[in-house]
Order: structure tokens, then sequence, then C-alpha cells
């Protein structure tokens, strides 16, 4: 489904802002993939470069998305192919209702796609339903899009946007960072129940924590910006464990010889 | 005063000012010593100019009005039709219609309801209506402000609304000043006179279209007289045509215990001030002042909103929006005046500007007088772009570029618009909401940046 290949990139308009350092990724139809590493290793920026932030250039390698590449697509582009990206800190945003904004993003991609909008009627029905699904307040989601919302508010709010969306390629960037584990579940049921062998998630994360909720089939270590270890569940108990220190270690060491 | 030359544009003015003198002789004496008087006031004072000092006009530049030729008293006819899709309409309302300052009954939809009179403001001079000697003039005429002293010097007709003691009013009352279609440029001084009983209550809109294409200039200036208890929420819609003046003044004197609440929607002219002073001279009295401006191209849109605190207990709130594109220059000069006695006053005064370009200017001078020592109040002002990461969030949703800025701009519009209540008003000032995001986007370079 996503491919990511040797993928460089760096802050637009500074010198010597290199971030991720040749990144290869895999991810398959259905699958979760934790990418987790220390503060400063990159995954935020990785999650923002798939989905389009133009706060970043890519400077070599590729990333294709259903065998097609996307690096030349706008964000809206790529959401109307099926991604989505969950923020880590959510835009505040006044006067806009997140009601009045999914209908946009709907009918956005309806356009796109070439495909028939969705009435309001049709459209209030599944809103309503994923409001009562995600648990959020319903007086929540008549105010100004996360205007005084909460940061537990908040994520339930992206997961909102994710269940009403239902895009094949989610990506969640540190969504568990300021919950309490009261919202951590609530955020990792929503993904659970979402999980499917048609839609595939992007974790990322800074502790292990989530990833007690959301069990991951691939857990990866992201230090200075490339990948350095790969495994199974079992290595997110391991860093959790030790941390990241041998990582960062290993990586000095690679800097230096 | 002595001054080397005649005030700006003053003999402009001269020549309309003795004709309607002398077409008015009819008038009443009161009126007529009224007109001298304010006519020897603006004579004194002139155009305003931006010179040295002159605080009120400092980044309004008012010379191409003063280089402008109007001519006085030229009317062209209307039909209703135009009306309704110029500006709000509601059958249900009652409406009263002035046409190039004459009050028009065959195009007013007036439903005879009881405990109100609205109308001519001629025939009420006429028929010296309720409280109009003392009232007409009283509040706005006597200041040393130039647009409300020509506006005085040539009251004439115009609209007379009262609301009798106790009446409260289920249906709003619009007054609605329309230029007609009339290729010469004309100016025009609108005028209407409020006086609502004690313990009544009125929805009021007064909005000013404009189906002239040349430049027009007009001063209208409104006086309502609040009295004991009454609540008076009022409405004013400026949709000028993008080549005229318009200078409106209000002033608003309330009694104990009176709420007094104005919400603007101002687009149009190309040089537009809104003027409005209300004075809290009882015990409880409160005022609420509200607005969005929007403004683009070379417009300029000033809002001079001040209120003076003279009894105690009274609470005021000015609160301001302003999108600003293109090249346009926006002010609000906000003033609060707290006099000593004033004890137990709350003020607050917010502006706040989405500027969507580089070259749009705002000038926010929010200010507190205060001479009273225990009060609450507060003020700020902002101005702020829409920023990358907001756009790129709604675009991470698949919202392409276009809608997304235009959804933003909307939402920053969005609170300001949801204080428009009267249905018709809220659809219209939605609409003309939603033709101008685009055109403001057009101009706009600054939205999406860091």
């Amino acid at each position: 489904m996503l491919e990511i290949n040797n993928l460089h990139a760096s802050v637009v308009d500074i010198e010597d802002s290199q971030i991720l350092n040749g990144i290869d990724l895999k991810i398959g139809k259905g699958e979760v993939h934790a990418i987790m590493g220390p503060n400063g290793s990159g995954k935020s920026t990785l999650a923002n470069v798939l989905m389009g932030r133009p706060d970043y250039e890519v400077t070599d390698g590729d990333v294709t998305f259903d065998n097609e590449s996307i690096l030349e697509l706008r964000a809206d582009q790529r959401a109307h192919l099926g991604m989505f990206l969950a923020f880590q800190y959510p835009a505040e945003i006044p006067g806009v209702r997140p009601w009045q904004f999914l209908k946009a993003a709907l009918d956005s991609k309806a356009e796109a796609r070439g495909e028939e909008k969705m009435s309001v009627r049709n459209f209030s029905k599944l809103f309503d339903e994923k409001v009562e699904a995600v648990g959020i307040n319903p007086t929540l989601v008549k105010r100004s899009l996360n205007e005084g919302f909460s940061g537990g508010e908040k994520k339930r709010n992206e997961m909102l946007q994710l269940e009403v969306l239902q895009p094949s390629l989610a990506i969640l960037d540190e969504t568990d960072s300021g919950l309490d584990v009261d919202a951590l579940r609530i955020v990792a049921e929503g993904v659970n129940s979402m999980r499917s062998p048609e839609r595939s998630f992007i974790v990322v994360t800074h502790y292990q924590r989530l990833l007690n909720y959301i069990e991951p089939d691939v857990v990866h270590i992201l230090v200075k910006g490339k990948i350095v270890k790969t495994g199974g569940p079992e290595l997110a108990l391991e860093v959790e464990k030790d941390g990241y220190k041998e990582y960062l270690d290993a990586a000095a060491a690679g800097a230096n010889a | 005063m002595t001054l080397a030359s005649p005030p700006a544009a003053v003999e402009k003015f001269s020549a309309a000012y003795k004709s309607h003198a002398a077409d008015s002789a009819s008038s009443p004496e009161w009126l007529k010593s009224r007109r001298q008087q304010a006519w020897s006031t603006f004579s004194e004072l002139g155009l305003p100019t931006k010179r040295r000092g002159n605080e009120l006009w400092k980044y309004t530049n008012l010379q191409p009005l003063a280089a402008a030729d109007f001519e006085y008293g030229v009317t062209g006819s209307v039909t209703l039709d135009q009306i309704k899709a110029a500006g709000p309409w509601d059958d249900a309302w009652n409406t009263v219609v002035v046409v190039d300052g004459n009050f028009h009954a065959e195009l007013s939809n007036l439903h005879g309801t009881a405990g109100l009179t609205a109308g001519s403001l001629a025939e009420a001079i006429a028929e010296g209506t309720g409280n109009i000697e003392q009232q007409l003039g009283s509040l706005a005429g006597s200041e040393e402000y130039a647009f409300t002293a020509l506006s005085t010097a040539f009251i004439d007709d115009g609209a007379y609304v009262a609301v009798a003691d106790g009446t409260e009013l289920g249906q709003p009352v619009q007054v609605i000043f329309v230029t007609s279609d009339n290729a010469a440029s004309r100016a025009s001084y609108p005028r209407l006179l409020v006086d609502t009983g004690a313990n009544s209550s009125v929805v009021l809109i007064e909005t000013y279209v404009n189906l002239a294409d040349s430049a027009q200039f007009s001063a209208p200036v409104v006086e309502v007289f609040a009295g004991e208890g009454s609540s008076v929420h009022h409405y004013r819609v400026q949709m000028e045509n993008e080549s005229s003046f318009h200078l409106g003044t209000t002033r608003v004197a309330q009694l104990g215990n009176t709420d007094f609440t104005s919400t603007s929607f101002a687009v149009g002219a190309s040089i537009a001030r809104n003027d409005i002073h209300t004075l809290l001279d009882a015990p409880g009295a409160t005022c609420t002042l509200h607005g969005l401006y929007m403004t683009n191209g070379d417009q300029q849109q000033d809002q001079e909103i001040s209120t003076t605190h003279a009894k105690p207990g009274c609470t005021s709130d000015q609160f301001y929006k302003g999108i600003l594109s293109g090249k346009s220059t926006a002010v609000f000069s906000g003033k609060v005046i707290v006099e000593r006695d004033a004890q137990k006053s709350e003020a607050g005064q917010k502006d706040l500007n989405l500027l969507l370009s580089r070259g749009a200017e705002i000038y926010a001078k929010p200010s507190l007088e205060i001479y009273a020592d225990d009060v609450v109040a507060a003020h700020g002002a902002t101005a702020g772009h829409v920023d990358r990461d907001t756009l790129f969030y709604l675009q991470s949703r698949g919202v392409d570029e276009e809608a997304a800025k235009a959804i933003l701009v909307r939402g920053f519009a969005e609170e300001m618009l949801n204080e428009f209540k009267p249905e018709a008003l809220n659809e219209f000032v939605e609409k003309i909401t939603d033709e101008r995001i685009p055109i403001l986007l057009a101009e706009s370079d600054t939205i999406g940046t860091a």
C-alpha cells in the first residue's frame, strides 16, 4: 500500500536542515506499523512529510501509495487517495464547526474522484453516528473546531474525523501525547475498531504505552532520521525497559567513525 | 476663529445650502434656526483634513471627497423590486423606505402596528410629533463635528420612528435609505430620529443601499433617544457602491436601565465611517456595540466607536472584527470615557482583524479614559493572518486550498454574523459575506504563509 524508498527530507529554505536521512519502509494492506524514537529523531517529520506538509521538502527518494508516487501531490490530493494524518497539535479554528468542515472535506473528495456528493441528510446521519461512536460530547462538535477543547477532546475530535473520512491509511502523529489513561484508551478503541484488512496504520509514538492498547504488527526504531531496527511488538517493550540510549550511542559512534 | 482661506470645500456646499434654505421657508422657526446654527458651525469647521493634531482624521484622507463635486436635491426613481434585491427584506417587518433623502409611502411596507409611529421625518416635523422639537438635532448637530453640522444644516426629510411606552414590537422595523440610479454625483443627508418610550422594545434595522454606479456622498445622521427601561436592538447595514463616500453618525442617549445594542455590517463605499457614540446617562444602562467590516481594493473603512459612562452602574461592550485585503485601510478607534461619578462601571473593548494581504493596513486604537476609581475595564486589539499550519490542517482532510481559505475567512466572520438575529437579515449578511470572500481572497497574498 505505502512504500517509502530512500526518503531524504529537510526544512524548506533552511540550509543543512536535513531531518530524514534515507528511510526505507513498506506497509502492506491491513498492517499496523509503530514508529518509535527519541525526541528529535524525525518521527513527526516523517508523518508530516508523508501527508505533504509544505514546511518540508523532499531532497531524495520516493514515496508511493498504491504504486503511484505521491510526492508531487498536495495534501488535499493525498487525502483524496485515502491518506489521513491525525495531528499531534490539531489547529484551533474559530468559527468553523466540525460538521461543516467534514462535509466540505467529503464533498471535495467526492468531487475529486468524480463521485456523487453525500446529501446533507445522509451526512448528518453518518456524523451523528460517529459522534456517538467516538464518545465526543455532542455540544462540543457544535462549537468551533478545537477552539477551547482540552487536549483529550482535540484527540477525540481527530478520531471523529478519522471515523467520518474512513481513510485507507491513517498516520497517527504522537496522538498519545498529553493524554491521560482514559483518553488514551478511547483513542485506542477508536483505532482498533477501525482496523480492517483494507486499512493500514502508522502509529508514531515516543512511548510504548499507546502500544499496550493498539498492538502493532511491526515496530520500527527511528534514530537521527534513519530506521535503525525493525521487529515485532516485543521491540517496543525492550525500548520501554532500556530506553533509546543504545541506539543513540550506536548512531553517535557511526557518525564519529 | 481666523482662517487664511475658507476651509476646504465649504464653498461647494454653500450654494446648495442657500437654495435649500430658500426652498424650506415654510419650516418651523426652531428648525430654521437649528439649520442656520449648524451651517455656521460647518462654515467654520470645513471638511476635516489630516492636519496635525486632528486625531479623528489622522488615518483617513478625505482629499478625494474634498476634490469631488456633488449636486444636491437631484432625485431618481426606484422600484420596490430593486430595493428588495439590494437589501434585506421581510414582508413581516415594518419597513420605511427613504429614496434620495425623501420618504416614499408607496414603497414603504407599514402595517399600522399598534404603538409604533414610523414614517416621514418631514411629516413628523410639520406636525410636531412627540418630542421632535426637543430631540431633532439635539444629540447630533450641537457638537463641533463637520458631518453632523452639515447634515443638520440640510435637515428636511428622512425617517421618524417612535415606539409608545410599554410597547414591545414582535417584528423588526427597518429604515432603508436608497440612493437611486442616477448618473449625477449627489450629496445626500439621510436622517433618522428614533424615540423609544419607557419599557418599550424594538429591533431596528438601518440599511443603506446604493443603486447608482457613480460616486455619491452621503452623510447620514441617526439620533436615538432610548426611554427609561427600553430595549433597542439596532443593526446597521452599509452597502454603498465602491466609489461612494459614506460618513455616518449615530448618537444615542440612554436613560436608566436601558439596553441598547448596535451591530454594524460595513462592506461598502470607497471611504466609509461608522461613527457611533452612546451616552450612558442613568444608572443601569447597558450598551453593546459590535460590528464586522470587510475591505478590499483601496477602500477605507473607519469605526469611530465611543461610549461615555456618565452615571454609576452601567456596562458597555465594544467588539469589532475586520477582514482586510488588497491595499485597503481600516481604522478602529474605540473610546470609553468613565466619568468621575460613574462608579461600578464595566467596560470592554476589543478589535480583532484578519489581514489577508501585505498591502492592507489596520490602525486599531482602543482607548480608555477613566476618572472613576471603582471600574472594571479591559481592552485589546489584534491583527493576524491565516497561517500555514491552519491551512495545512484543513487541506490534510481533503479540502482544497481555495475552499480551505474561504472556510477560514468565513469562520473568522462567523461569530459576528451570528449576531444578526432577524432571519432575513441574517441570511442577507451571510449571502453578502459569501459573495465578498472570493473577492477578498483574489487580492490576498499572506494567507497560508508562515
